[in-house]
């Protein structure tokens, strides 16, 4: 591993330009196994792209992203999906959840995704969703829950597979500071104990504070507030 | 509420159909373009009838028989005409010889002036064809100088090759019958109305129908693109004041403006489609575009009933629907489908059909009114049944993959739109099925069986009278391509004068040839010129045992050129029996052979030469070689190819019309299928994106799209199946036919309905790809 | 925060011993600094002096005198008069952070730094709240929920600050 520190994952200079728009311009990251980082940073700044490389959904121009000793940038699409169906998992702010499927459905779908047997894999959704206390909706379909709960079956799913990294790009987004903090206690809770990282992008410094770490993005530029001090 | 409000809010509609960036735009496009395709194949329906009469009032108009008992006599206002029609390659050619005999003879339709001799005017496509490359053979048997076009009043159709050529000295061609007629007018004096048999009227009758059905459900189907969107567009408009009536008139002023604009372009397409019917030939029949023209009265309906339509069906949707300030609330959870009622269409339209079972031809005119509306209620009764049988079998569908679970659980959530979107093809493919199965089975009452085989002979020369057999014979095998030449005189024998009032009681075919072109029609022990046999014959043809007694006089048939003298034979001792065969015809001689020899002098001129001549068809145009040695030695001897059955002309446009009619209308269907999908995929964006986030393979993506469309897809093609054949069945008992199943063409019929889905799924796969690009992830 | 009335509100529910008084204050109200004796009994014995409450019995035996007191009539009304006044919203004008930070920008330091030095220590402060709003119970988790809701307020203003430093710099040194 070449990565500071022993990380998990770790990005190196990252450029990612939309058109004419820089999103990143020489942003840097690294997170250890089991850490919490958060990603703050005013809209527009290039926190969500910074995720999306990290995740390996999109390719950078420049720059490398080491995950485990591999380099994601230049891996091929097919692996990066692989990776991603089975180390990582997400959970986005809203609009996530197949809404024909039933909670437990939307929650095992990624095991299922990995080829684990259909009954195999509800069952191990059931564990997780008993964790994020949201059991009793197993049966419902996304349209008849809560926009809380729907966001912790969303977790639930994120983190059906034993991710060793979850991406949550504004968790809490659309729910109020109760619900939400609910849903980042969880998320953080379940994934300390499982010794889960978690690259959290919020914009709120209430929910950034369940970080272990935080990290700026500003102008597509990316600052580690540890080493501010 | 005042009309003035009322316009404002339909208008406010409007503005919202084309607003709302390019989203808006395409959508409102897109529904144009629906309902402008609905209107075009409208209004080239119901411009079909009036195309039809036209070619049939032209055809009319050129008639050149001598209407009336007598032909007239010679005179400075007659004009003789003689039938000089051919083949080329599988196309036929209208040809006239035409000699005016003197300063008023009639000019035929079309034509400004008479060619002289050696000159021609044709039609335009023949002038174009005998231009073209691999013309020469037909340049050989046509070789006149074109000296003028006819003019579109003196042709049936756009493509149709035609021409009329100068002679001379065909009055004696016009005697007696003769392939010569004098005339003093072109035309039938009294023009027959377009005579349709019940059953052909049935025909057209269903064919239309099933035609203009799918087109309704399309465009029913058209309007409702985009209908979540606007929802939700309404409800932003009850939130800032709007209320439940208002939104209401201005969903339907925006589906007013789609049908509206779809009205323009349906215009445009009529307009275009009218010009490509011009240049088109399908099957032997092209019309002028000016043909296409449809009755003003429907027109006119069309124009009035396709937006008050769209407006209805948008309105009708939303009956269930509640646009609430905050959002579309859909009232409750929609009942579970029920069965009866949706049974009473197709049922009732049975029940419509049912009395004119066992009909037949022989009993008048169906009723229209009932047909039509029996066919109708089945047709729609497809569209009643479909949603309820998708949602019952897809709840009870289980388990599978997981591209499989995606696709079943938003059918099961959505088993309506799913519906919706198969209706137009399950209601075309069952109006197809039970079109093929009505011609299929009638088609054997109007298909004559010629009776020939191939194998033996392909085509037949009628030898003019005067011309020697033998050596037009020779010509022939002297020709390119021909592998056999058989040449035969025919006549016939009567017991008694064939001057009688009512002829001879017993007849017999007369055949006389060489011996070894008589062994094709028997089998001979041994034969010499001079030798006579009887044949057998078979049931039809066993009269000549009974004349063959010795002393018995028979009098050979006379020629029609007015002999009125009996040529008499009379039946010799010991003619030899022979069995017939069937090697050259598909049917057995009867009657008596001869040598030469023995045929009496005074019978030669009595009986006609036939050449039958056997094509090796692996020569390229073999058969024009042997047209070409036909025309030579006589143009208006028209050689007969033989195939294996000739069909009723009226059929072959009618089946014609059903093939191009179906092909359009399924890809009308297809393409609005795939803009429903599209659509739906677009509205999932943000969903799809964050499937493939956790990684879902596209594979997986594309199969669920793929079962999403297969599954109501099978169930539309059965249950189009099942009322199409029934649907068949009855229309065939109506018309008295034995009823049996074409499954080959039944099966076609659904695979091309099939095929469509296939492609509709493929061309919605780049797309789908496109929106699983990450960039979905960025929309917020 | 007023321990007068802090401690005149729960007298109300019954007379109480001094040194109750001090165990049920720090219970519900001394997470952050636990009263002393010392502060009980002179603010017990300004509130006597001005009749708001009144010895009720002393209890003799070992140890320091042992009063028991209870609430008169005015001390009540007192209660319900400085429950009815609202607080003054404080305005924070003037704050350090502020004049740090123009400091900065007139002396040509760098005054980003100083907003993510101070952005850091609010975030840290942040945690270890975060962390015991976790442990903590109900009364715990709004008293860490208070302050929460303010360090966020002031980091909000950090990030527009070092969004607008420029024009800062601008109208400053101008």
């Amino acid at each position: 591993m070449n990565a500071p520190g022993g990380s998990l994952l770790a990005a190196e200079n990252l450029h990612k330009a939309y058109g004419p728009t820089m999103a990143l311009a020489g942003a840097e990251f690294s997170i250890h196994p089991g850490e919490v980082v958060a990603v703050m940073g005013p809209s527009g700044s290039g926190k969500s792209t910074l995720l999306h490389c990290l995740a390996g959904i999109v390719t950078p121009d420049s720059g490398s992203i080491m995950y485990d000793g591999r380099e994601l940038a230049t891996m091929s699409d097919a692996r990066r999906s692989e990776l991603r169906r089975s180390e990582f998992g997400f959970v986005f702010q809203f609009g996530q959840l197949v809404p024909e499927l039933t909670c437990v459905e939307n929650v095992a779908l990624p095991l299922r995704l990995n080829g684990t047997a259909r009954k195999q894999a509800e069952r191990t959704a059931l564990g997780w969703m008993e964790r994020l206390e949201v059991d009793d909706l197993a049966r419902k379909r996304p349209g008849e829950v809560s926009g809380g709960q729907g966001q912790r079956v969303a977790v639930a799913r994120s983190l059906v597979t034993s991710p060793r990294v979850v991406f949550a790009d504004e968790p809490t987004g659309a729910l109020d500071s109760l619900n939400g903090e609910r849903v980042m206690e969880l998320l953080t809770e379940a994934a300390r104990s499982a010794s889960t990282a978690v690259v959290l992008v919020t914009h709120e410094a209430r929910v950034a504070a369940y970080s272990d770490r935080e990290i700026v993005v500003r102008d597509g530029k990316s600052r580690d507030m540890e080493r501010v001090v | 509420m005042s009309p003035r409000q009322s316009a404002r809010d339909l208008g406010l509609g409007v503005r919202f159909a084309f607003a709302g960036g390019r989203e808006g735009w395409i959508r409102a496009v897109l529904t144009a373009v629906g309902v402008g395709l609905g209107v075009a194949v409208l209004l080239l329906t119901t411009a079909v009838p009036n195309a039809l009469s036209v070619r049939h009032d032209r055809e009319q108009a050129r008639l050149d028989w001598p209407f009336g008992s007598e032909q007239p006599a010679e005179g400075d206002d007659t004009l003789l005409v003689a039938n000089a029609d051919t083949t080329f390659r599988d196309k036929d050619v209208r040809g006239r010889l035409v000699e005016p005999e003197g300063a008023r003879a009639p000019l035929p339709p079309g034509l400004s002036e008479f060619p002289a001799e050696g000159e021609m005017v044709v039609s335009p496509a023949l002038k174009k064809l005998l231009a073209a490359d691999g013309s020469a053979l037909l340049r050989e048997r046509i070789p006149y100088r074109v000296v003028g076009t006819i003019q579109e009043s003196g042709l049936v159709g756009s493509q149709e090759l035609a021409y009329y050529s100068g002679a001379t000295g065909m009055a004696t061609y016009a005697e007696g019958g003769g392939e010569a007629t004098r005339l003093k007018e072109f035309g039938n004096p009294n023009p027959s109305k377009e005579e349709t048999d019940p059953v052909l009227l049935l025909l057209v009758l269903v064919v239309i129908i099933v035609l203009l059905m799918p087109v309704a459900v399309f465009i029913a189907a058209a309007v409702r693109f985009g209908g979540e969107r606007r929802d939700r567009r309404l409800a932003a408009l009850r939130l800032i004041g709007a209320d439940g009536r208002m939104t209401r008139r201005i969903a339907a002023g925006e589906a007013m403006a789609g049908a509206l604009l779809g009205l323009v372009l349906g215009t445009v397409f009529f307009l275009v489609g009218r010009q490509v019917a011009g240049s088109v030939e399908v099957m032997g029949i092209s019309v002028w575009p000016s043909y296409v023209d449809p009755s003003p009265a429907l027109a006119a309906l069309v124009v009035l009933a396709v937006p008050t339509a769209a407006v209805l069906v948008t309105l009708f949707a939303l009956r269930g629907v509640v646009i609430e300030p905050l959002g579309v609330v859909r009232t409750a959870k929609p009942a579970r489908r029920r069965l009866w009622w949706r049974l009473l269409m197709p049922l009732g339209g049975f029940a419509m059909l049912y009395p004119m079972i066992g009909q037949g031809r022989t009993d008048g005119d169906f009723n229209q009114y009932l047909v039509s509306g029996g066919v109708v209620l089945i047709l729609v009764g497809i569209t009643a049944l479909l949603p309820w049988l998708v949602e019952t079998v897809v709840s009870r569908l289980g388990s599978g993959g997981v591209a499989w679970q995606l696709a079943v659980r938003r059918l099961q959530l959505s088993s309506g739109t799913a519906a919706r979107m198969v209706n137009g093809i399950a209601v075309a493919v069952a109006g197809a099925i039970a079109l093929q199965m009505l011609f299929a089975g009638v088609d054997g009452a109007y298909t004559e069986p010629t009776g020939q085989d191939l194998t033996r002979a392909q085509m037949q020369v009628r030898v003019p009278d005067g011309a020697p057999l033998a050596a037009t014979a020779r010509k022939f095998a002297d020709t390119k391509a021909v592998s056999k030449v058989t040449a035969l005189w025919e006549g016939y024998l009567g017991d008694t004068s064939w001057h009688t009032e009512n002829g001879p009681n017993l007849s017999a075919e007369l055949t006389v040839g060489a011996c070894p072109a008589l062994r094709e029609v028997a089998k001979l022990p041994s034969c010499k010129d001079g030798d006579m046999f009887v044949l057998d014959g078979d049931e039809y043809s066993a009269d000549g045992p009974e004349l063959n007694k010795p002393g018995r006089k028979l009098y050979v048939e006379p020629s029609g050129s007015g002999d009125t003298a009996d040529v008499v034979w009379t039946v010799p001792r010991g003619i030899t029996e022979a069995e017939s065969v069937e090697v050259l015809t598909d049917y057995k001689r009867g009657g008596f052979l001869m040598t030469p020899s023995a045929l009496p002098k005074a019978a030669e001129k009595l009986v006609s030469g036939q050449i039958y001549l056997s094509i090796d068809e692996s020569v390229p145009d073999a058969y024009e070689y042997a047209r070409n040695t036909a025309y030579q030695v006589d143009p208006l001897a028209q050689p007969m190819t033989w195939s294996a059955t000739r069909q009723d002309t009226k059929f072959t446009t009618i089946r014609t019309g059903l093939l191009v009619g179906s092909a359009c209308v399924l890809l009308l269907i297809g393409a609005s299928l795939l803009v429903s999908q599209l659509e739906q995929l677009r509205e999932r964006r943000k969903l799809l994106s964050s499937l493939v986030a956790f990684g879902t393979r596209r594979r997986t993506l594309g199969l669920s799209v793929l079962w999403q469309t297969a599954i109501p897809i099978a169930l539309g093609l059965l249950l189009a199946m099942t009322v199409g054949l029934t649907l068949g069945a009855i229309l065939l008992k109506m018309t008295d036919t034995p009823v049996g199943v074409d499954w080959a063409s039944v099966l076609s019929m659904a695979g091309f309905g099939a095929a469509v889905v296939l492609l509709v799924t493929l061309l919605s796969l780049p797309p789908l790809l496109k929106l699983l690009r990450p960039d979905g992830l960025r929309t917020e | 925060m007023s321990i007068g009335h802090t401690l005149l509100g729960l007298l109300e529910s019954g007379p109480r011993h001094g040194y109750d008084l001090k165990r049920a204050f720090d219970e519900k109200f001394g997470h952050d600094r636990p009263l002393h004796y010392g502060q009980v009994y002179s603010t017990m014995s300004r509130l006597l002096k001005n009749g708001l409450v009144e010895v009720d019995g002393i209890e003799a035996g070992g140890g320091p005198e042992r009063k028991r007191y209870a609430i008169t009539d005015a001390g009540i009304t007192d209660v319900e008069q400085w429950l009815a006044t609202p607080e003054k919203p404080e305005p924070y004008l003037q704050s350090t952070l502020y004049t740090k930070v123009v400091l900065a920008l007139l002396t040509h330091r760098d005054a980003a730094d100083i907003l993510d030095t101070q952005r850091a220590e609010h975030l840290r402060s942040m945690r270890i709240l975060t962390d015991r709003k976790r442990s903590g119970d109900f009364a715990d988790q709004l008293i860490c929920d208070h302050a929460l809701f303010h360090l966020e307020a002031d980091l909000r203003w950090l990030e527009l600050a070092a969004a607008r430093l420029d024009k800062l710099k601008a109208s400053v040194i101008a």
